[in-house]
């Protein structure tokens, strides 16, 4: 099984550096057969690098969310079209499937952040305890899946 | 009689950022105004103050996601200054336009292909479900596919010139700080054929978009302008990474030439208004009324002499010839504009794979301590000015930034205006085709509104219909 995380955000612009902070912790974890990508935001090349897992996880901030994370299964989706340069998770997954004939399984973990927009580095006590709780619910659900040999969808859901 | 109206799209989509366009609409349904009004930037010159020189090149690039190496490099431009060099080693000099050539060619590809390409292929007033990129990908794949291949092209020569795909680190004051490896140079040499035969084809398809439209090209968003951009120093070449600025009239007159970008800030004034956060600059000489300018790939076209690698020169040539010669005024050949660049970059890189000084291991210069460096490039948009002071404990008291979607701020809001009077004037109904008018006049310009935050839940098109006093009358939200 391989597994793609991707983390993106600007963790110039305070909780928006939720993915790549998550991103950067993971890639601490040495995790068998995980290849992790951080990068600013999603863009169309990105189609391309999810061709090359199984298994994709998009990880990114969350506003206005009342819960520490949110992990849910993400497909395909023609209806989301490129709002500007940077792609939601449904367009590159339409692109990998449309240019590339490739259908990875594929998951957001979406982590609650509160402070955004302005330009700041650093995150808010409130972004680290989500990060804290993501990490650990990625890591259970890593494992599950790496025992089972596919994504363990059980675990998913409201953190 | 009706009530006057004010109709507002927000945020505006594919550009780069949240942006906003207000339609103000008379009692009788005539556009009485229209604005851009963007966001941008929010405290970053405040937030640079007290960090060090050397750490600035890698910060600023947390300004955009989707520019980040033009600020990388202008800021480093401006840090060479302070630090007392004004010539780079040869690798240097080399390794620094290597990556932003990669970054001019990736940046302009995603443009065409996958923001403009949808209006281009199946017109501005198509359904909206039809205006995508997926409906252009259906047709054509092989299209996404060779767009994706050259996105990633310069992202890899990014990569391998920064050090990482984001927050590189390649730049530094007075220098670089790695070579270009033999065996990367090697991988990039093995594509760079395919590279240069798809920039021909883009180019193909964006003259004969502009040539076969030659009508509404000419009409929509047009308008008569001064432009400005760096031009090379000996001879007045295209030089997207040094140079003096030259600013033209719409008719082609010099207004200033072989300047130094140094005293910009004795030639050009930011104007403030009330209703944008983004400032007007305009040619002081001139007046706000008729020294505002524009910035980016046509006025680049327009402003050289000639361009120093055949195949965009020659297209370069075609381009002037439709306007013998005289700067061309219509937006929309910015499109055209672009992928002759593109052409260019991928020359340009060619001709520094055959160079061994990226192999060179002499990276880094020094020389006197100053207190100011002011470091100016051509992004992809256009002009990008960076401009620092420094202190004794090498740390940053003052900041101040021109980017290029700054430059053209009040290009964009004629041009809005401009398309919406001859589009939305006295029509009782007001289209989402209508309305993608507007939008499209915006993108021609790529305008990088730089607003990163792109978290979950907040990327939908909000259009509001509002009346005189600000109560809302209808609305459409739509998703990005």
């Amino acid at each position: 099984m391989t597994m793609l995380i991707i983390g993106y955000g600007n963790a110039g612009r305070g909780d928006d550096g939720l993915g790549p902070a998550f991103a950067e912790r993971i890639s601490g974890a040495g995790l068998n057969g995980c290849r992790i990508d951080i990068d600013f935001q999603l863009t169309v090349e990105h189609a391309l690098l999810v061709t090359e897992a199984e298994i994709v996880v998009f990880v990114d901030a969350m506003i206005g969310s009342d819960t520490p994370y949110c992990f849910t299964r993400v497909r395909a989706d023609r209806s989301a079209d490129l709002a500007s340069h940077s792609l939601l998770p449904e367009a590159v997954l339409t692109l990998a499937e449309m240019l590339y004939d490739k259908r990875p399984e594929a998951f957001v973990l979406g982590i609650g952040g509160d402070s955004f927009g302005e330009v700041a580095e650093g995150l808010s006590v409130t972004a680290r305890t989500n990060l804290d709780l993501a990490e650990a619910f990625l890591l259970d659900w890593f494992a599950a899946s790496h025992m089972s040999g596919e994504a363990a969808v059980e675990l998913s859901g409201l953190g | 009689m009706a009530e006057p109206r004010l109709i507002e799209i927000s945020p505006v989509t594919r550009v780069e950022g949240h942006g906003k366009v207000t339609i103000h609409l008379d009692a009788d349904n005539r556009v009485d105004e229209a604005r851009l009004h963007i966001v941008e930037f929010r405290g970053f010159e405040r937030f640079i103050r007290g960090r060090l020189l050397w750490e600035v090149p890698v910060i600023v690039q947390r300004l955009c996601g989707i520019c980040p190496v033009s600020h990388h490099l202008a800021a480093a431009k401006a840090m060479d200054v302070i630090c007392g060099v004004d010539e780079l080693p040869p690798t240097a000099d080399k390794m620094r336009r290597l990556m932003h050539y990669g970054q001019v060619m990736q940046s302009h590809v995603l443009h065409f292909f996958y923001l403009a390409a949808p209006d281009l292929l199946f017109g501005f007033d198509a359904p909206a479900e039809k205006r995508n990129i997926f409906e252009v990908i259906k047709e054509n794949p092989e299209l996404g596919r060779r767009a994706i291949a050259m996105r990633k092209f310069g992202q890899d020569i990014i990569e391998a010139t920064a050090g990482k795909k984001i927050h590189g680190t390649g730049a530094i004051p007075g220098g670089i700080n790695r070579n270009l490896p033999i065996e990367t140079r090697d991988r990039f040499l093995a594509v760079v054929d395919d590279m240069e035969v798809w920039a021909r084809d883009a180019l193909e398809l964006a003259k004969r978009y502009t040539l076969e439209h030659e009508h509404l090209v000419a009409e929509f968003a047009s308008m008569p302008s001064n432009y400005m951009s760096l031009v090379r120093e000996t001879d007045g070449a295209l030089d997207l990474y040094h140079g003096k600025l030259r600013a033209l009239n719409a008719t082609g007159g010099i207004i200033f030439d072989n300047l130094d970008y140094a005293k910009y800030h004795e030639l050009l004034v930011e104007d403030v208004r009330s209703w944008s956060y983004m400032k007007f600059p305009f040619i002081k000489e001139l007046g706000p009324e008729l020294g505002w300018y524009r910035v980016g790939p046509l006025a680049r076209m327009n402003t050289v002499d000639f361009i120093d690698t055949p195949l965009a020169n020659a297209a370069m040539g075609e381009l002037k010839s439709e306007t013998g010669g005289a700067p061309n005024n219509s937006t929309l050949t910015n499109h055209w504009a672009r992928m002759i660049e593109v052409v260019h970059c991928v020359e340009k890189i060619r001709e520094l794979l055959h160079d061994p000084d990226l192999q060179g291991t002499d990276l880094r210069a020094t020389g006197q301590r100053r207190e100011e460096g002011i470091g100016v490039i051509e992004a992809p948009r256009g002009n990008l000015i960076h401009h620092y002071k420094v202190d004794e404990n090498d740390q940053v008291t003052y900041c101040n930034l021109i980017v290029s979607t700054t430059h053209n701020n009040e290009g964009m809001n004629r041009a809005i205006k401009d398309v919406a009077i001859k589009h939305l004037s006295g029509q009782e109904r007001i289209t989402e085709g209508m309305l993608n008018h507007i939008e499209v006049a915006v993108r021609a310009y790529d305008p990088c509104l730089s607003c990163a935050t792109h978290a979950l839940g907040q990327m939908p098109l909000q259009v509001e219909l509002l009346d005189a006093q600000g109560e809302l009358i209808d609305s459409r939200l739509r998703s990005g």
